[in-house]
């Protein structure tokens, strides 16, 4: 690759040096340019039809106070965390499928969703908690699951295949006893856990975003600082350690990160599961590197969240689905799509 | 143990497919197992298998004796209790030997033509196509009878598994098993979305492809088993015949080209097979997952990296984990626990104690 691939930002020798590859920064440039657009469509549109001036003046804190709550205290909040899911799982399945170089890799690998799951199901089936007691047990179960994952898949150290194995045994149980819950609970408490189990951001509101938003901030800041290292760590443990990265302590933070990622976003808006899977290989395609591009995958998985949940207000109004399930379907579609497309550039 | 030296294992690691046939030439296919501790392995699986059939027939919420269960299946019938054999045990037993030997093997042929450990035969969109058909049927067209359900199961299998091929051989010169996984991936989450979407609005339908989708051999209907026994046993015939060209295949393309195979042909076969087995298993008992991810690990721990041992073993070893989890199942609680939730419990377990115990590649990496 020559060197003009690359945009350089400081000198090799100052306190700051950059190398960004230019291709994937224009399409991480491109990507966020129609998330904001889209963003600004989505405040826009809903039962009260607004201007995109009406919207920026309610946004500014200008205009009919009446407009202003509208966008700032409804629209707003659930927007924005559709960016912010969406980016933290997109970024998170990034950590995952470059830890565990594996394309199947998400936080599904050690557990982490199949144990939010049992915990929210527990939660709704058993203690019929409210919507706080519903995130609660799902973090709990979640970090519980990822936990016991990691430990028993340690073994002076932690190696991909022996993670995802003892992921897999894990997810199998969990994912068994869920069943079980289901098929012994009532119908409309099992309505209730598959309505939370497909994923929403119906009546999210400040008070329930600003948490996890908050978390997710902090945890892609840290992950974007170690992703030089993440990118070492997959050219295998030794040539990271002769580079002067520590393989184990990174993987430990970047595995811890990933599920701050995950668990953020589970608690706003219940398990979300394809983005983390399809957002990373959908911006491996869309920047064409052959490494994992963090910024990229963000982008994309905010993108996808945000038009999925555009989707889910608008498609069937005024029925609202849970975005998950529209995530899923256009997810799919796009990746199926990007297949085909690869083929015909390869064939031609 | 030596048995993570099959090639496909070392290249999980490394997405890129083309510098499998460098991995190879490293890690030769031959095993260091003597064939006398793999015949041995067959061996026990096979006694195990067999008790375990005994007991199936056997046990239960009334157990009944060995004498009786000779006289109904054999004999004239006339204990009170041969109707539980013929109508409750037979069919649920005859399953369990059918559909397990089915889901291993599919298991064992994804995860060679992958080559990635996370495959399962699910992979191919074969559950999801299966689900997606069964939430149209109890959804759309108010199908309640098992024998409807089992017919929609199998043809949303089948048509979904031919979409997912369709759409990962698209205009590809080379076989890229990766791109088999990934269009699998994205068609089973675009069934999984429309489906959730039909039985989020309609409740009565999800009511039904709850309980579907909790699998069980509880099928107690003879009949139904000898319907998808056909299938079945083909796709048993057509795996156990794919052994050898999957250890050809295995040794990377180019190479397997030049020794005169046709790796276009072995994968299209081998995805007929895995829709053969998965589709017809899942269309009768339901969605059982695990055993077919889990049991070719185990095999391989066991018997090496030849396909063909491990196709034997996974043949006889499938079998013995979900009539020993229907078992356990039907003992456990009054009410009895379905099977594919119990299978994972069994299962689990063995798993994580291997993959603990076991030198997996990472001691060589």
């Amino acid at each position: 690759m020559s060197p003009s691939d690359y945009l350089y930002l400081g000198r090799p020798t100052g306190p700051i040096y950059l190398r960004v590859r230019a291709k994937g920064l224009w399409a991480g440039m491109l990507l966020a340019l129609a998330a904001l657009m889209l963003a600004g469509l989505a405040l826009g549109a809903g039962a009260l039809e607004l201007s995109h001036a009406q919207v920026w003046q309610a946004l500014l804190g200008e205009g009919p106070a009446r407009l202003g709550a509208v966008v700032r205290e409804w629209r707003l909040p659930r927007v924005v965390m559709a960016l912010v899911v969406g980016g933290a799982l997109g970024m998170s399945g990034a950590i995952f499928q470059s830890l565990i170089r594996n394309p199947l890799g998400s936080p599904d690998v050690i557990g982490f969703n199949t144990g939010a799951y049992t915990g929210a199901l527990v939660t709704i089936i058993l203690l019929q908690g409210s919507y706080f007691e519903i995130a609660t047990g799902a973090l709990v179960g979640g970090l519980a699951a990822a936990l016991l994952v990691y430990l028993l898949a340690y073994r002076r150290g932690i190696q991909g295949f022996r993670l995802i194995i003892v992921g897999i045994a894990i997810s199998a149980m969990l994912a068994a006893f869920n069943t079980w819950l289901m098929i012994s609970a009532s119908l409309e408490s099992a309505m209730t856990a598959a309505l939370w189990g497909a994923g929403s951001l119906n009546g999210i509101t400040w008070d329930k975003a600003l948490p996890s938003a908050l978390f997710s901030l902090v945890a892609m800041m840290l992950t974007l600082l170690l992703g030089r290292r993440m990118a070492l760590l997959e050219m295998g443990d030794d040539s990271a350690s002769a580079l002067g990265v520590p393989a184990e302590r990174t993987r430990l933070q970047l595995m811890s990160l990933g599920v701050v990622l995950t668990a953020a976003a589970t608690a706003a808006a219940g398990p979300i599961s394809f983005i983390a899977l399809a957002a990373p290989q959908i911006a491996q395609r869309l920047s064409r590197s052959h490494g994992t591009a963090l910024l990229c995958a963000f982008w994309v998985g905010a993108l996808l969240l945000l038009l999925a949940d555009y989707c889910a207000q608008h498609l069937f109004a005024p029925r609202q689905l849970p975005v998950g399930i529209v995530t899923v379907s256009i997810g799919g579609l796009y990746l199926v799509w990007l297949l085909f497309r690869q083929s015909r550039l390869a064939s031609s | 143990m030596p048995g993570f030296c099959r090639p496909g294992m070392l290249t999980w690691s490394n997405l890129n497919t083309n510098d499998l046939h460098l991995l190879v030439h490293k890690a030769p296919l031959s095993t260091s197992l003597p064939a006398a501790n793999r015949l041995a392995w067959l061996v026990l699986c096979l006694g195990l298998l067999s008790v375990l059939t005994l007991l199936s027939l056997t046990l239960g919420a009334k157990p009944i004796s060995l004498a009786v269960v000779a006289d109904s299946l054999f004999g004239p019938g006339q204990h009170p209790d041969a109707i539980i054999i013929t109508e409750g045990r037979l069919p649920r037993t005859l399953l369990g030997l059918l559909a397990g030997a089915a889901l291993g093997l599919s298991g064992a042929i994804i995860q060679a033509l992958t080559r990635n450990p996370l495959a399962d035969p699910g992979i191919l969109g074969v559950n999801a196509g299966a689900s997606f058909a069964v939430v149209l049927g109890a959804g759309v067209f108010g199908i309640t009878s098992a024998a409807g359900y089992l017919a929609f199961a199998f043809v949303g299998a089948l048509a979904t598994t031919l979409l997912v091929y369709l759409v990962g051989a698209y205009g590809t010169a080379r076989l890229e098993p990766m791109r088999f996984v990934l269009a699998g991936v994205a068609i089973s989450a675009v069934m999984m979305g429309f489906a959730s979407s039909i039985t989020l609005l309609n409740p009565w339908a999800f009511d039904r492809v709850r309980f579907w989708s909790a699998g069980s051999l509880d099928v107690r209907d003879l009949d139904l088993v000898l319907q998808v026994a056909p299938a079945l046993l083909l796709g048993i015939v057509i795996a156990l015949l794919l052994a050898r060209p999957l250890n050809v295949l295995g040794m990377g393309e180019d190479l397997a080209v030049s020794l005169g195979s046709r790796p276009r042909l072995i994968h299209a076969t081998a995805v007929l097979a895995i829709t053969l087995l998965c589709g017809a298993s899942t269309a009768i008992a339901g969605p059982i997952g695990f055993v077919g991810l889990m049991i070719p690990h185990i095999a391989r721990w066991m018997v090496g990296t030849d396909q063909r041992w491990i196709m034997a073993c996974t043949l006889l070893l499938a079998p013995v984990l979900l009539l020993a989890s229907d078992i356990i199942g039907r003992l456990l609680v009054p009410g009895e626990l379905r099977v594919s939730i119990v299978t994972a419990f069994v299962g689990a377990p063995v798993l994580i104690w291997l993959a603990r115990r076991a030198q997996p590649s990472g001691s060589r990496t």
